[in-house]
């Protein structure tokens, strides 16, 4: 029973059955990405009632909230996969792995900067030491890590071992820099009004809310499986199948 | 004889290219295991995968397959002669000579460490920092593990290439260690360029049985 | 052998060789001595304002001055092929690292924190606080030797992995130097302090537990390529 789903599991993580599968799924999880959000954006700037304390630079939060979400989960997605690929050996999650990086970067990088957006209307200063910026940046740092780790290895192979063990690492300590740069945030200086501290929300701000942090999800994912295609491409070259493939799309163009 | 490793069905795959595979043996106490095979065949992959230093892709490693007890990684009874020759330059030949068997938890008393030291011809450098050597002498200070009396320890050898960059007499030396070796019980798998002749030797061609 | 003779055995000759190279042991002491003395030149000489970062300019430094000399924990034994053996030996490889990780902290954070006073003098930091920034020291320097042991495991194949074993480490070291730093500053306020201290040493037990085994994870990836 075990070795049987052990099989099934090794057949359905082989590159060359990914590479099949994947390809409705990356049309489709686009296509709902892009209709998703472009309701839930328009809805979300144009649309939704003013906030009573913020006023309009609260909308900044369709976009911050989504993307900071996505950048710890794809911390946590990398870390596992790196989970994965080192216990059994899998080397589509690795490959995954390593494609969430640049991924995830962008996310930490786009929360960041419109944390610092949001915070030019309502500190008056472009950058504050708050906790949420604070692990942000932490966490964008951790990415840089992950991506420095890989580009520094000769053989691919080792890269990928290697920043799937710091991921873990990471994984671990990264409950612990939130804990502490919480602590640390209001012994300092004790924020009057936060990000994503918005009171109770108006349910005319919640759908496009709830509705804007799906397709970020969506677009993410579509975008990590056609970045995975990608990465079995370049790291199978000898595989027949992956000539196959890359002969007819070099005719087909 | 005593089966001491068998291996079955190893393969092994490297950047992308199948070094080997299909790949079975079987080493016996007495034995000498020669690996033949152009460079890049494989041979060091294979012995870093017998000693579990590397990860090959398929197949079983089983050391002391007749043994009850299930050593994964019996590894106190290998002596491993790696290229590189682990010898740490800051240290005289005497120190680390000294860290190896610590390394496999023995004690010897100091008198057989000089020995094997004289043996190799490093007698009068014992107390001199090894970076102080020439180059073949800092390769006779690795070996000199090889002459140390621990065959009640230690029943196994890995050696890759020990016959390189060793001039004439040594070589002869070490070659007759080797019989010597295998001739009281003792299991050696190697590769070298060198041929060896003996009853004892048997030989693999990685690239025939691959 | 027993165990213990091993430990010893193991523990002497990482000390012998440390000792070996003097000219690097001297390196991370120089390095505190200097980048400490720069913080008044490029800040300000008024040693009220001074005395207000004194802290975080002592720790911060001394977790450079550290994680700069990590960087060769693992690479000579990599480079002439010891570390082959070292996995391989008849002592569990966590317990090998974890002697090494310690026989570097006795040979650097120690003596950093040996010198943290005479600094902190420089720094005008209220004298009383003293014996805890000492304390601080010792127990986050020993942190980051085990934790920077991974980083160094991670790079040691690598031809230069000073800068890149920074950028690994050092974010995930942020939690030790809120807390680390967070007990003087609450000392020196006169507000509780035992709170930050006892979370410091849960993070070091913590790491002396868990960080030997990822480093061996990484050494033996290292080794493989």
């Amino acid at each position: 029973m075990w070795q049987a789903l052990v099989r099934w599991f090794h057949r359905w993580t082989s590159p060359k059955i990914f590479y099949q599968i994947s390809r409705p799924w990356i049309f489709w999880s686009s296509v709902a990405a892009i209709a998703i959000l472009a309701v839930a954006l328009t809805w979300g700037l144009v649309f939704a009632p003013v906030e009573r304390l913020q006023g309009n630079s609260y909308r900044i939060i369709f976009i911050h909230v989504p993307s900071a979400f996505l950048s710890q989960a794809i911390y946590l997605a990398i870390a596992i996969m790196g989970l994965v690929g080192l216990v059994w050996r899998i080397k589509l999650a690795f490959y995954a792995a390593k494609q969430c990086i640049p991924i995830g970067a962008s996310m930490a990088l786009l929360a960041l900067v419109t944390g610092a957006i949001w915070g030019k209307p309502t500190w008056g200063t472009w950058w504050v030491w708050d906790a949420r910026l604070t692990s942000m940046l932490v966490l964008l740092f951790l990415y840089l890590g992950l991506w420095a780790l890989h580009n520094a290895m000769e053989r691919q192979e080792t890269g990928d071992r290697a920043a799937a063990i710091l991921a873990l690492v990471g994984v671990v300590n990264l409950p612990i820099i939130k804990f502490s740069v919480v602590w640390w945030n209001t012994l300092h200086q004790p924020a009057t009004l936060k990000l994503t501290q918005a009171p109770p929300m108006h349910i005319s701000m919640l759908i496009p809310f709830l509705m804007a942090i799906v397709g970020f999800y969506l677009a993410a994912l579509a975008w990590g499986l056609s970045r995975t295609r990608l990465e079995i491409l370049q790291r199978e070259p000898n595989a027949r199948w992956v000539r196959e493939e890359l002969d007819q799309l070099g005719s087909a163009r | 004889m005593a089966v001491v490793l068998s291996a079955e069905r190893l393969r092994c795959v490297r950047d992308h290219r199948c070094l080997f595979s299909n790949l079975s043996f079987q080493v016996s106490r007495g034995e000498i295991l020669h690996l033949k095979g152009p460079n890049g065949a494989g041979k060091t992959t294979l012995l870093r995968g017998l000693v579990g230093l590397t990860t090959l892709v398929e197949g079983r490693i089983h050391w002391f397959p007749q043994d009850s007890s299930d050593d994964e990684k019996p590894n106190e009874k290998i002596w491993y002669i790696a290229h590189r020759p682990a010898v740490t330059l800051l240290q005289s030949p005497l120190e680390n000579l000294r860290y190896s068997l610590t390394l496999h938890g023995i004690a010897l008393p100091e008198a057989d460490l000089w020995q094997a030291l004289a043996t190799v011809g490093l007698l009068g450098y014992e107390d001199v920092p090894s970076h102080q050597l020439s180059a073949g002498q800092q390769r006779r200070v690795g070996l000199a593990r090889l002459f140390l009396p621990v065959e009640d320890q230690i029943s196994i050898w890995v050696l890759d290439e020990p016959l390189t960059a060793l001039d004439v007499s040594a070589v002869h030396q070490l070659k007759e260690r080797i019989l010597t070796f295998a001739g009281r019980g003792g299991a050696v798998i190697m590769t070298s360029h060198h041929g060896i002749d003996s009853d004892a030797v048997r030989s693999l061609d990685l690239e025939e049985a691959g | 052998m027993t165990l213990t003779a091993v430990i010893q055995g193991i523990m002497r000759r990482e000390l012998q060789l440390a000792f070996r190279r003097r000219a690097e042991l001297l390196n991370p002491l120089l390095f505190f001595l200097i980048v400490v003395s720069l913080f008044p030149i490029g800040v300000t000489p008024e040693l009220a304002r001074l005395s207000e970062m004194a802290v975080g300019v002592l720790w911060v430094t001394a977790l450079l001055a550290n994680l700069l000399s990590l960087d060769l924990l693992f690479r000579s034994d990599f480079d002439d092929g010891s570390l082959e053996q070292q996995l391989m030996a008849n002592v569990p490889a966590s317990l090998l690292v974890l002697v090494k990780v310690v026989t570097h902290w006795l040979v650097t954070g120690l003596p950093l924190t040996l010198m943290s006073p005479m600094l902190s003098l420089m720094l005008a930091l209220p004298s009383e606080a003293i014996p805890l920034l000492m304390l601080t020291l010792a127990l986050g320097t020993l942190t980051l030797s085990l934790l920077g042991g991974i980083g160094a495991a991670l790079t040691v194949g690598l031809r230069k992995g000073g800068l890149l074993l920074t950028v690994l480490i050092m974010p995930l070291f942020v939690p030790v130097i809120i807390f680390g730093t967070g007990a003087v500053s609450a000392f020196i306020d006169q507000l509780p302090w035992l709170g930050h201290l006892a979370l410091l040493a849960a993070m070091v037990t913590g790491s002396l537990v868990l960080a030997p085994l990822v480093t061996v994870l990484a050494l033996e990836i290292a080794v493989e390529d």
